[in-house]
């Protein structure tokens, strides 16, 4: 009999634990997205009405942000997997005895404060910084161009901050292919593009699905990025649900923005997963 | 002995080829240190200017000075949110390390009836945007009238590194030889016995990468905290509501510091397992 | 069937190759002839040079020094999917996302051949696996992922098809089988096979030329029987089988022969089987051609005498004995349990003789534990 409890035993503390809050909260975030003010009552005072409608409004109202956020989230992705794949590629494959020292090295970045980093980044593509002076005197950009408080910045910020959940899942990936399948795919007539494309590419793919995924998933739900870098033009979901809470403490519409964007990644991240074929996850 | 042929003149492989090959290897070499540059920018950019002589606002180079490293809690705000971090960071990590590690070992050592449920349950606060993850727990502690702040702020902590934690080790639980442990119990160690003796030492590496990545983990977040922690400060916070007016350059030390420490961390980890491995 | 072998293009020759990394010289100056049709054994232990020499070949690595020819075409810098060379992996390298028939077609359709399906369905009845075709690689035995391998790289019908330790993987049982299919193959598809082992047996059983590596030069090449009845080098002696080598001085000439003294006993051996370069010597004789007897027993050919039976195993088609010679030796003699005769007893004492024919005999100045991997001090007494 203990052999059977001992499972469940072990799992009760922490399966409660995130029922209680994790679960239950959920739970009770769908429960507040069909609120409606209480009528005469103080801001903040909502009452359950099943106002399915809260949804649509929600989603109408802010439609602008939330397609913003997708688009940002997914220029970031693409551009952390172009940047992630050779060098994961090259740690794996390239670099000898020295790989444990440089995956320290792709990690190390992040060991100082994400908010710091992405402060930095303000201030060196800020007026003061080296940058934007530097481009202006090549007249690459414009006199009046900048580089902070627009989509680039933003973007470029997301790629840089979620780069680590794209390059460690890819290196796993990569560093457990044989590299003599890629020697014998040389050996069989095929170049190094076509060996990319036939082999190596197939094989790394359950490193470039969880990297994407670690890397999207976060970068849909990010408001600051957007809110360092960008400006009022570059609001994403997560700036408006922030602003809901805090500043207008409208509660239902935030709950209801909440769970428009679980659901819209939950559906991409379903066809994505049947897309590329695999139902292996992290 | 061997007969070296002495006549024949050595071929030499001619220079396009060697370039080519030279280029191909280097191309590699000449990329990583871009990428490693791009990554390492913010960090240098932080680092120095924690030296700047800057007064209020941190934005313009105005000159070298060790003060700010002589005095990190000149700006009073900074130290009151980083104590805050740490506290927080140390529960969160130890109950989350203690929680995961014991759901890890009933997933990765026993096979029973929910066992896909139990994953999926793991799985889905990694896969749930923190924005909501923050915003339903906020909600939650409302409905019960608890208000944000320092234990409510652990709490959210610990239930998003718990799913970090039990994969963690979980996959140090599943590159195990399970051969081990019946060697172990082959030679007279009982079910305690074996998994005080052997399971347990060979599984600690896990659970101290898991324990480091919550602690950094709950350290560096934001989004959760800033949702479930009221007036408490946190040191994230701290430079989110400075960065409108410019961050004070003992941020830049407390930065610079965390990185050295966690870089010393990781180093002598990976000393420690080498000098093991031998 | 049969396949065509007209994509041959000659002989592949390399001349004065040498490779290092850094410092070390993994290949040293090594010129070879690999005769079209052939099958050719580079036969080393490792570290040799042996691995590094067939990814020259294959194209996989590039020689600091020297060319390599395949007929008159240079071939030293082309890119591995330039050549018509194809190499069957140590451990296969199959590639893990395809079935066994894409990975077989994978060099057809690199190279745009039309009727892939037919070449495929014929390599695949000729390795025996034609209900294989639609699984993947790992649900395959060691086995028949070593046939899909060769599979994998004949059906391109290459100029030259390279086997990387194609067996190393497998059990015994296996290998000895697979060892008479590679060879039976071999002469079906006439194709030119270069072969990298460390196993001397699995060389002889299949080469028709074997070249014995050590440190990056080629000790001596040729048929296995040359190798072993007349090996030059103390490296090939030991290698190759094992060796008894017996320090000693020629004393003189009669006719073809040579008359050495060992220990002061007199023994002859044929000129052609010296490989001395001064009057100083190693006799080499194999364990199996020495014939013990008792001291009352007439013998004939070369005798040593004064030996005691130190050590007697029991092997069952042989017995093998271990004898302490006057000074100090241990000589190793393999008996064959096929005349009825009650083996010797440990402390008896007998001569040793044999023919004189099957000796050769060694530089004085060799190393005689080269190429064996037995304790230096048995044979070692100087």
């Amino acid at each position: 009999m203990g052999k059977i409890r001992t499972p469940y035993l072990l799992l009760l503390p922490g399966f409660l634990f995130l029922f209680t809050f994790f679960i239950l909260p959920i739970v009770n975030l769908a429960q507040t997205s069909t609120q409606t003010p209480i009528a005469g009552g103080d801001t903040g005072q909502y009452e359950q009405t099943l106002r399915f409608q809260n949804y649509i409004d929600a989603f109408i109202e802010n439609r602008e942000q939330f397609s913003r956020s997708f688009v940002y989230a997914l220029i970031a992705t693409v551009l952390a997997l172009m940047i992630s794949y050779p060098l994961a590629y090259a740690i794996a494959f390239k670099a000898g005895k020295y790989k444990n020292f440089l995956l320290v090295l792709v990690v190390a970045p992040f060991f100082t404060s994400f908010l710091l980093r992405t402060v930095a980044w303000k201030q060196i593509l800020g007026e003061e910084g080296f940058v934007v002076p530097t481009l202006r005197t090549l007249g690459i950009i414009s006199p009046s161009t900048t580089l902070t408080s627009t989509a680039f910045a933003v973007v470029m910020g997301m790629t840089y901050n979620f780069l680590p959940f794209m390059t460690l899942p890819l290196y796993a990936s990569i560093d457990r292919i044989d590299p003599r399948t890629l020697e014998a795919s040389g050996d069989l007539y095929a170049n190094a593009f076509t060996t990319f494309r036939k082999v190596t590419l197939p094989l790394s793919m359950p490193g470039v699905v969880a990297g994407t995924l670690l890397t999207f998933i976060p970068a849909a739900g990010d408001y600051v990025n957007a809110a360092i870098l960008g400006s009022p033009n570059t609001k994403m979901i997560g700036n408006v649900i922030e602003s809901r809470y805090f500043k207008i403490v409208d509660y239902p519409t935030a709950a209801a923005l909440s769970f428009t964007l679980m659901a819209a990644i939950l559906i991409l991240v379903t066809i994505y997963i049947r897309k590329a074929g695999t139902e292996e996850l992290v | 002995m061997s007969k070296k042929v002495v006549d024949a003149t050595i071929p030499t492989i001619p220079m396009m080829a060697r370039f080519q090959r030279w280029f191909g290897r280097n191309l590699i070499r000449v990329y990583m240190v871009l990428a490693f540059t791009y990554l390492f920018i913010p960090v240098a950019y932080t680092f120095a200017f924690s030296f700047n002589d800057s007064g209020k606002s941190n934005l313009i180079w105005k000159g070298f000075t060790l003060d700010n490293w002589k005095n990190p809690c000149g700006a009073p705000e900074v130290c009151t949110a980083l104590a805050n971090s740490i506290k927080i960071g140390l529960l969160a990590t130890i109950f989350s390390t203690i929680l995961g590690t014991m759901i890890a070992f009933a997933i990765g050592r026993h096979k029973f009836k929910g066992r896909s449920t139990s994953n999926l349950l793991i799985f889905l606060p990694m896969a749930t945007p923190e924005i909501v993850l923050g915003a339903s727990l906020l909600s939650l502690f409302l409905v019960f009238k608890i208000n944000p702040g320092f234990w409510p702020t652990v709490v959210a902590h610990v239930m998003f590194c718990i799913s970090f934690v039990v994969v963690t080790v979980k996959a140090r639980i599943a590159s195990l030889d399970p051969r081990l442990e019946q060697a172990a119990m082959d030679l007279y160690a009982n079910e305690f016995q074996t998994f005080r003796r052997v399971t347990l030492p060979l599984v600690a590496p896990g659970i101290a990468g898991a324990a480091l990545l919550a602690f950094s983990l709950s350290f560096d977040d934001f989004i959760i905290t800033n949702f479930n922690s009221g007036t408490v400060s946190t040191f994230p916070k701290f430079v989110y509501t400075a960065a409108a007016r410019g961050i004070p350059a003992q941020a830049n030390v407390i930065g610079s510091g965390m990185f050295f420490l966690a870089l010393a961390i990781v180093i002598a980890g990976q000393f420690v397992n080498r000098r093991k491995a031998r | 069937m049969s396949f065509d072998a007209s994509s041959a293009r000659g002989d592949l020759i390399l001349t004065r190759i040498t490779k290092e990394y850094g410092d070390f010289k993994a290949v040293d100056d090594l010129t070879l002839t690999i005769p079209k049709g052939s099958f050719f054994a580079l036969l080393g232990p490792s570290g040799c040079g042996k691995t590094t020499t067939l990814r020259m070949i294959a194209g996989l690595e590039e020689p600091t020094v020297g060319s390599i020819h395949l007929g008159e075409t240079d071939i030293t810098t082309t890119k591995p999917y330039q050549r018509p060379i194809n190499t069957v992996f140590q451990n296969y390298a199959l590639f893990p996302h395809l079935t066994i028939f894409e990975n077989i077609a994978f060099g057809l359709r690199r190279r745009g051949i039309k009727d892939v399906d037919a070449a495929v369905n014929k390599v695949l009845n000729l390795v025996e696996l034609p209900h294989l075709a639609g699984r993947k690689p790992t649900q395959l035995s060691g086995g028949q992922q070593q046939r899909i391998a060769l599979a994998r790289a004949i059906v391109n019908r290459p100029a030259l098809l390279l086997l990387d330790e194609p067996l190393g993987a497998l059990d015994l049982k296996l290998r000895r089988q697979m060892q008479i299919e590679l060879k039976w193959i071999q002469k079906e598809v006439g194709l030119t096979f270069v072969h990298v082992t460390h196993d001397q047996e699995e060389a002889m059983t299949m080469a028709d030329t074997i070249a014995v590596m050590n440190e990056g030069q080629i000790e001596q090449m040729g048929s296995p029987a040359e190798l072993y009845d007349n090996p030059e080098t103390a490296f090939v002696a030991n290698f190759l089988g094992q060796s008894n080598l017996i320090k000693g001085t020629i004393s003189g000439n009669d006719g073809d022969s040579i008359i050495a003294d060992l220990y002061g006993q007199k023994i002859s051996l044929p000129k052609k089987r010296s490989h001395a370069v001064d009057n100083s010597i190693y006799a080499g004789i194999r364990p199996e051609k020495f014939r013990i007897s008792l001291l009352n027993t007439p013998v004939s050919g070369n005798v040593l005498s004064g030996g005691h039976i130190e050590d007697v195993s029991y092997i069952g088609v042989s017995t093998q004995y271990q004898v302490a010679m006057p000074w100090g030796q241990e000589l190793i003699v393999f008996e064959q349990n096929d005349d009825g005769v009650a083996p010797f007893n440990k402390g008896d004492a007998v001569n040793i003789s044999w023919e004189p024919i099957f000796t050769f005999a060694l530089r004085g100045d060799e190393d005689v534990t080269a190429g064996s991997e037995v304790n230096p001090e048995v044979l070692d007494e100087e």
